[in-house]
């Protein structure tokens, strides 16, 4: 679509500068050529009023994402070059999203589609992709880009998988991008990534990425300096969110509130979880803004420790506008909590 | 492994060679022979160097990706100072901008490479249902593997994917569905083509398991084919419809060779039967959605089979309506949900009175469903079904139902329901039907997700 009105743009362009020489020559070739402009530029006007979306080189490009975080990082790179969405609000399970049809138009309009991949969005994206009959971002496409690619996995199971071990990803965790470190390979990739498809602003992407490497490095630096304090402590998380940003910012995850990935809590493993606080004196946990707080609050209560609802994603809070904020906001409350419960 | 494998092939068969070169020059030889072997034997011996670095940063690499929970060896400047030609993107942790895609795929990334190769998704999804108490008009079984239903969907290539559920049921095998669809068409039409559950309303779109409740709808049963409802070969185009803003529109049009159930049933082959649909959405809030729609199926009917008239005279004209509200808290998507469906239905079946005229007959059926999800394990449902008998509309079945649903897990459902209806068994005499069902549900392997 996008070329065909593009192709006619040009076209009626060229068309209108190559009608001013012939005004000298001869009057009977100067009035086919204004009327070869005319309807050139009545097709072009068809066009793009059929397909408002008209590609030409100063429009942005459209990126839909399946996270706010990779919207977020895509933003940094792209600066003013992209117009960039996500499917999945950050305050919302990004293992439960609605395929609604309203994110269809978006996705059939999308030049590229960013996905945290892992599977996680198994059970809502797939039948968007298909059914947003956009070919530029059907998995494989040049448009589809799977940022998973570019960052460091961890938990990657070994030997038997099964469904025993409750709702696991057989590729490794999907929530990989809480390591800033991570952040910055799928930057680099999503640098990669539109200066090929916009190489004339290859330069202007290279710009933007080393200065969110700078900016991300310095920011890195002091968050890393306000955890080393309490480096090596004990927490128990809801979900299994955290192992990347718990190994980056030397944290020691020691157990769940779920008993298996997906599995709601139960009454037996919220004791056995109760005992091994006590006995280990862990003092956080830490909970996903779209869990409910009955059982962490129970635990909390029973050891003594406290319930920190972290944002494992941007847009968690109205503050957190971006990758940085999310560190931000992460690390104040941890550290509050670190503080109030020593 | 392979690339490894093939060096130490490689390094084994050169070593060979090394030595039998050895052992056959060294009774004559002369002075140039000699300078021109020792230059060979030093090129081999670089060679050699050369590949033991290689097989040793291989080496290191495979460790490496066994050991993912720490990627990055100490020892790895080592090993690019003992490789005469190191390849840039294969260093872990290197810099390097210009390190191609596919080097970062090994050094991160997760296990897809060995996970399922080429194999479609397959899943296995078993539904047991049982039933007790009094039905005198339509008895089901008391306890029966109702369905056992294979899924296998994969990506076919880079224009299209394709998805075939085969049932296995108490009576038989069963394609249900299978079909291709090109997603990469022009123009932003979606083509489907094989045998697919038609787009008429949004209970005959439903698998059974992926069902709010166990049994069908009394309409779906009475006008439109019971259990398999339209479900027939052919093809569908639909697209995205221009809309005002904040409502998204979507057309679509089905071909069918016109045999479904009891519906539709072509005598001839040009009695091919055409399904439209048009699906109307808005987000009323980010919680919040209103999804609307209107269909129409025309086809063939065998009401004319073995009578005087011409069979293909016959039709069966049926219009549907469905209004659906759905309310979903974002943060506690997983706790609580709402949903208000109601479907309606109008069946236009032409047929021989017993009179034997031709005459058509209007009936008019339909069902609304209300469910509320009280946890993130529970359900509460409620149903109310009313219909006419598409074949003698005088005939008016009604009666309702109410529905449990237990999750253990996403991938097991425990559901009871409980359903009453007030069956007519002639224009003036009803038979009360009080049962109790029950269903087990469970899934195997990776089943993609449903239509929203």
């Amino acid at each position: 679509m996008k070329f065909f009105s593009s192709f006619f743009l040009s076209w009626a362009r060229t068309a209108l500068t190559r009608s001013e020489p012939f005004q000298e020559i001869s009057m009977p070739r100067l009035f086919t050529r204004t009327r070869f402009t005319a309807i050139a530029s009545s097709f072009a006007l068809v066009f793009s009023l059929l397909f408002p979306v008209v590609g030409s080189a100063d429009s942005k490009t459209r990126i839909m994402t399946a996270t706010t975080d990779l919207a977020s990082l895509a933003q940094e790179v792209g600066g003013d070059k992209v117009d960039v969405e996500s499917v999945a609000r950050g305050y919302q399970d990004p293992h439960f999203v609605d395929p609604k049809p309203s994110f269809l138009l978006k996705l059939s309009k999308a030049e590229l589609l960013i996905v945290v991949g892992l599977e996680l969005e198994i059970g809502w994206l797939p039948p968007l992709i298909t059914q947003s009959s956009n070919p530029r971002i059907q998995v494989g496409a040049p448009g589809y880009f799977d940022a998973s690619r570019f960052a460091r996995i961890l938990e990657l199971p070994t030997g038997q998988v099964t469904r025993a071990e409750g709702d696991v990803h057989p590729l490794g965790n999907p929530h990989y991008w809480l390591d800033p470190d991570n952040g910055l390979r799928i930057a680099k990739g999503i640098q990669n990534k539109l200066s090929e498809m916009r190489p004339n602003d290859a330069a202007y992407f290279a710009q933007r990425y080393d200065a969110f490497e700078q900016h991300l490095k310095q920011s890195d630096q002091q968050w890393q300096a306000q955890m080393k304090p309490y480096a090596g402590r004990k927490v128990v998380t809801y979900h299994r969110s955290w192992p990347n940003f718990a190994e980056h910012f030397g944290l020691n995850v020691v157990g769940y509130v779920e008993p298996r990935p997906g599995i709601p809590p139960s009454p037996q493993h919220t004791v056995e979880l109760i005992g091994q606080m006590k006995r280990e004196s862990v003092k956080v946990i830490m909970v996903e803004p779209y869990f409910d707080l009955k059982t962490p609050n129970s635990i909390a209560r029973e050891t003594g420790a406290q319930v920190v609802v972290l944002m494992p994603s941007v847009g968690g809070e109205k503050e957190i506008t971006d990758y940085f904020k999310l560190f931000d906001y992460d690390i104040a409350k941890l550290k509050k909590a670190f503080d109030e419960t020593h | 492994m392979k690339r490894f494998a093939a060096l130490s092939a490689l390094l084994l068969f050169s070593s060979i060679a090394h030595a039998q070169d050895a052992s056959t020059v060294s009774p004559k030889r002369d002075a140039s022979a000699a300078s021109t072997e020792d230059a060979r034997m030093k090129a081999l011996e670089e060679q050699v160097r050369t590949l033991a670095g290689e097989v040793a940063l291989l080496r290191n690499e495979l460790k490496e990706l066994r050991d993912t929970k720490s990627p990055e060896p100490a020892s790895s400047p080592q090993v690019l100072l003992a490789s005469a030609h190191p390849e840039p993107g294969m260093l872990p942790g290197s810099p390097a901008p210009a390190a191609p895609q596919a080097a970062q795929t090994q050094t991160f990334g997760g296990a897809s490479g060995n996970a399922k190769l080429l194999n479609p998704d397959i899943s296995l999804i078993g539904d047991f249902i049982g039933t007790a108490g009094r039905n005198t008009v339509s008895p089901s079984r008391s306890l029966e593997l109702h369905e056992s239903e294979v899924g296998m969907q994969a990506i076919i290539d880079p224009y299209a994917r394709a998805d075939a559920f085969i049932s296995f049921g108490e009576t038989g095998v069963n394609v249900e569905e299978g079909y291709v669809t090109f997603t990469a068409l022009p123009a932003g039409l979606l083509l489907k083509v094989g045998k697919m559950r038609a787009d008429f309303g949004k209970v005959n779109t439903t698998h059974n398991h992926a069902l709010p409740f166990i049994d069908r709808p009394l309409a779906t049963n009475n006008l439109v084919g019971g259990e398999d409802g339209i479900d027939d070969a052919g093809f569908s185009l639909s697209r995205f419809l221009p809309a005002p803003k904040n409502w998204f529109l979507e057309g679509t049009a089905q071909i069918f060779r016109g045999d479904s159930a009891d519906v539709f049933q072509a005598s001839r082959r040009q009695d091919v039967s055409a399904v439209g649909h048009l699906r109307a959405y808005r987000d009323l809030s980010e919680s919040t959605n209103l999804d609307l729609g209107v269909s129409y199926a025309r086809g063939h009917n065998n009401a004319g089979i073995g009578t005087a008239f011409i069979p293909s005279n016959f039709l069966t004209n049926l219009y549907g309506g469905d209004a659906t509200l759905r309310w979903k808290p974002l943060r506690r998507a997983i706790y609580h949900s709402f949903l208000f469906r109601t479907e309606l239905f109008w069946s236009a079946r032409d047929q021989v009175s017993t009179a034997a005229f031709f005459q058509t007959q209007h009936a008019f059926g339909m069902y609304s469903y209300a469910e509320y999800r009280v946890n993130r394990r529970w359900t509460v449902g409620g149903r109310f079904d009313r219909s006419g008998h598409a074949t003698d509309a005088r005939l008016t079945d009604s009666g309702f139902s109410g529905i449990l649903t237990y999750w253990p897990s996403e991938f097991s459902q425990i559901r009871g329901q409980y359903r009453f209806g007030h069956l007519a068994t002639s224009p003036t005499d009803f038979s009360n039907a009080n049962e109790i069902l029950f269903q087990f549900l469970f899934v195997m392997g990776a089943h993609g997700a449903h239509p929203f």
